[in-house]
């Protein structure tokens, strides 16, 4: 007789999060902590290899943002060899990172929160997924599927591969795109153009018929953080680091070569993600956020006009200072969508696009280098350190998710003392929680160096530390 | 629709995990006829778009559980259809194939056990390139003799139990 055999998750190392709730003397919330509990050492497992192999190694540390990793890691090595990629393989960067982010996106919006905003928070987990939403729209779920596929698909035309990315290389890219890949991308366009409008239009109908609850959902003013272009134009790939405070003030705006006079980091007892924060303001008033709505909040345009046109009216919200509140996240991806579609336009019509001059070739120049990008998740560095033989001694990625992680906490915990009361954890509240660490769609993987999804852990404490209730979501 | 799909994913930098990629790259270089091979980290919802266009999809990943050398079995309508941000499971892309595009396909579940999947850059462990070898020879015997997805659901009948 056969024996019954789990096979979800077959294989996946889970990064667990785990959450905990801290009643005061009142019974109300007072302190919540979002707790990471593996951590691998990807850094040391690069040290001792030669620094030329990272750009395709560093992919492997996640599935969901593998370009951006190849990205930075392939601009530390153009700052190791001092060199300058080829237009062409600028070009060619730009496309893959659009379509990395486009994917990425619309996964999180499409398949992850969509269900959420459409089928309620309080419906039953089980069907609140994408198979949920396919049976009650499924003319939204196949433009969702379909939007996530362009993105992937930017991958494969470029590289041959999905996941693996091989392109990216110092000094540009690998491969050069064909006409007949450009041809067939650009054929796609319109109708990608269209699903992010659909998907704005969601997001606002759902603002406004839900005002109070959106304006007060982990509602927090912080400083945000994004990469900016030439008049402080959002830009994914390239640009100077810009930091504002919570009412849209330029904190600093420096090259992302001295990402370490203004980031500091500490450890924390109950988490192995480390609290990175604003190195001026210390660390109790420096922590910001980062991803799309830090990138949205710390831009002053955008360079394309449809998305130009949804940062304006975002910025109208509240009156043209930078937007707060956890719930904006997805009001900013979305807008970033748009943007990536408009850019992806952009990119495959400069006829450059297609030539077959992608990389520039050089040596070690340097015994360091840092490269920087936008992730889907926010702004990700990698920092080598080479000996003159141009073997790695010393690693350091400072992740997105890791740089949210304050922001994640805080978010946490205005949600459990609105949603919260009691010594119990309610669906409704365990739901809210969960949609809260959503909006950061975080990345354990990247930032702890563990493969997983994230199943979520919640217990609560009494003032005396005894545990009241415990709720668990895988 | 008469062809098959198989799908080996995982992450051949970490270990034992890299076995699904694995099995499917030694499919590939036999070249059998109406068979497409693919590699990938991980599921990813846009692949159910691809499903439709195959009778029969095998789904090859390590197993941290279970039976060895491996087990395989067609996924059913019990079991678990997850989604998230890093995976989606087999039955999770059948479901939405089957919802979204009208797909038929019948799928099946190579689970190989592996035992080690902690470290950054190791190989395939000795005892599950083992189950590596074994998994290869059924599948490759299923796919040589032909017959599709039928043939394929009567391997599933005398595999290792699953």
């Amino acid at each position: 007789m056969a024996t019954t055999v789990t096979i979800n998750p077959v294989t996946r190392i889970e990064g667990h999060a785990r959450i905990t709730l801290h009643l005061g003397d009142d019974h109300k919330v007072h302190e919540a902590y979002f707790h990471v509990n593996e951590f691998r050492g990807f850094e040391k497992f690069c040290e001792g290899r030669l620094y030329t192999e990272m750009p395709t190694i560093t992919p492997r540390i996640c599935g969901i943002c593998p370009t951006s990793h190849s990205l930075a890691s392939a601009k530390a090595c153009d700052a190791i060899q001092r060199l300058i990629p080829t237009p062409t393989g600028v070009l060619l960067r730009r496309l893959a990172q659009a379509g990395q982010m486009l994917a990425s996106h619309a996964l999180s919006f499409f398949h992850l929160s969509s269900p959420d905003l459409l089928l309620g928070f309080d419906a039953d987990p089980a069907s609140r997924n994408i198979l949920g939403l396919a049976a009650k729209a499924p003319e939204i779920a196949v433009k969702g599927v379909l939007l996530r596929k362009l993105g992937q698909e930017v991958s494969e035309r470029l590289t041959g591969k999905k996941i693996h990315v091989l392109g990216m290389v110092p000094g540009g890219m690998a491969f050069p795109l064909s006409e007949e890949d450009r041809a067939a991308l650009l054929a796609q366009l319109p109708a990608a153009l269209e699903t992010c409008q659909m998907a704005l239009g969601i997001l606002k109908g759902y603002i406004d018929s839900h005002r109070d609850m959106v304006a007060s959902f982990a509602m927090f003013e912080s400083p945000y953080l994004g990469t900016v272009g030439p008049e402080g134009a959002l830009d994914f790939y390239d640009g100077w680091l810009r930091w504002v405070d919570a009412d849209g003030g330029v904190l600093a705006e420096v090259p992302p070569q001295r990402y370490r006079e203004f980031i500091a980091e500490r450890s924390m007892d109950f988490t192995y993600l480390k609290y990175p924060y604003f190195k001026p303001l210390g660390f109790e008033k420096g922590f910001y956020q980062v991803g799309p709505l830090g990138r949205v909040n710390a831009a002053t345009r955008m360079s394309t006009p449809l998305a130009q046109a949804e940062f304006r009216e975002f910025r109208s919200l509240n009156g043209g200072r930078p937007v707060h509140g956890a719930f904006f996240h997805h009001y900013a991806r979305l807008i970033e969508m748009l943007y990536c579609v408009e850019e992806l336009k952009r990119l495959l019509d400069d006829p450059g696009i297609t030539s077959t001059d992608v990389q520039a070739r050089g040596h070690r120049n340097a015994l360091e280098g840092i490269g920087h990008t936008e992730a889907p998740r926010g702004t990700l560095f990698h920092h080598y350190h080479v000996d003159d033989t141009g073997v790695l001694t010393r690693v350091n990625l400072l992740i997105a998710t890791g740089q949210n992680n304050p922001a994640m906490n805080r978010a946490v915990l205005e949600v459990a003392k609105q949603y919260v009361d009691g010594e119990r954890i309610t669906e409704g509240a365990l739901n809210r929680v969960e949609h809260a660490i959503r909006c950061y769609d975080p990345c354990l993987s990247c930032s702890t160096h563990a493969l997983g999804s994230m199943p979520i852990d919640m217990s609560l404490y009494s003032a005396s530390g005894e545990e009241l209730d415990r709720a668990r979501r895988s | 629709m008469a062809g098959i799909l198989v799908l080996g994913y995982g992450n051949p930098g970490r270990g034992d995990d890299g076995l699904g990629p694995a099995l499917a790259e030694a499919i590939a270089q036999r070249d059998f006829e109406d068979v497409r091979v693919v590699t990938a980290f991980q599921l990813g919802v846009e692949d159910a778009c691809a499903l439709k266009d195959y009778g029969a999809a095998v789904f090859v990943d390590a197993a941290v559980e279970g039976p060895e050398p491996f087990f395989f079995r067609e996924v059913g309508p019990g079991d678990p259809a997850s989604f998230t941000s890093h995976s989606v499971s087999p039955a999770g892309l059948v479901g939405l194939a089957r919802d979204l595009f009208g797909a038929r396909t019948r799928a099946f579940v190579l689970g190989i056990r592996g035992y080690s999947f902690d470290e950054f850059g190791a190989p395939i462990s000795p005892p599950a390139q083992a189950n590596l070898e074994a998994a290869l020879a059924f599948l490759g015997a299923r796919l040589a003799a032909g017959g599709g997805a039928p043939a394929l659901a009567q391997g599933a009948a005398v595999a290792p139990a699953g």
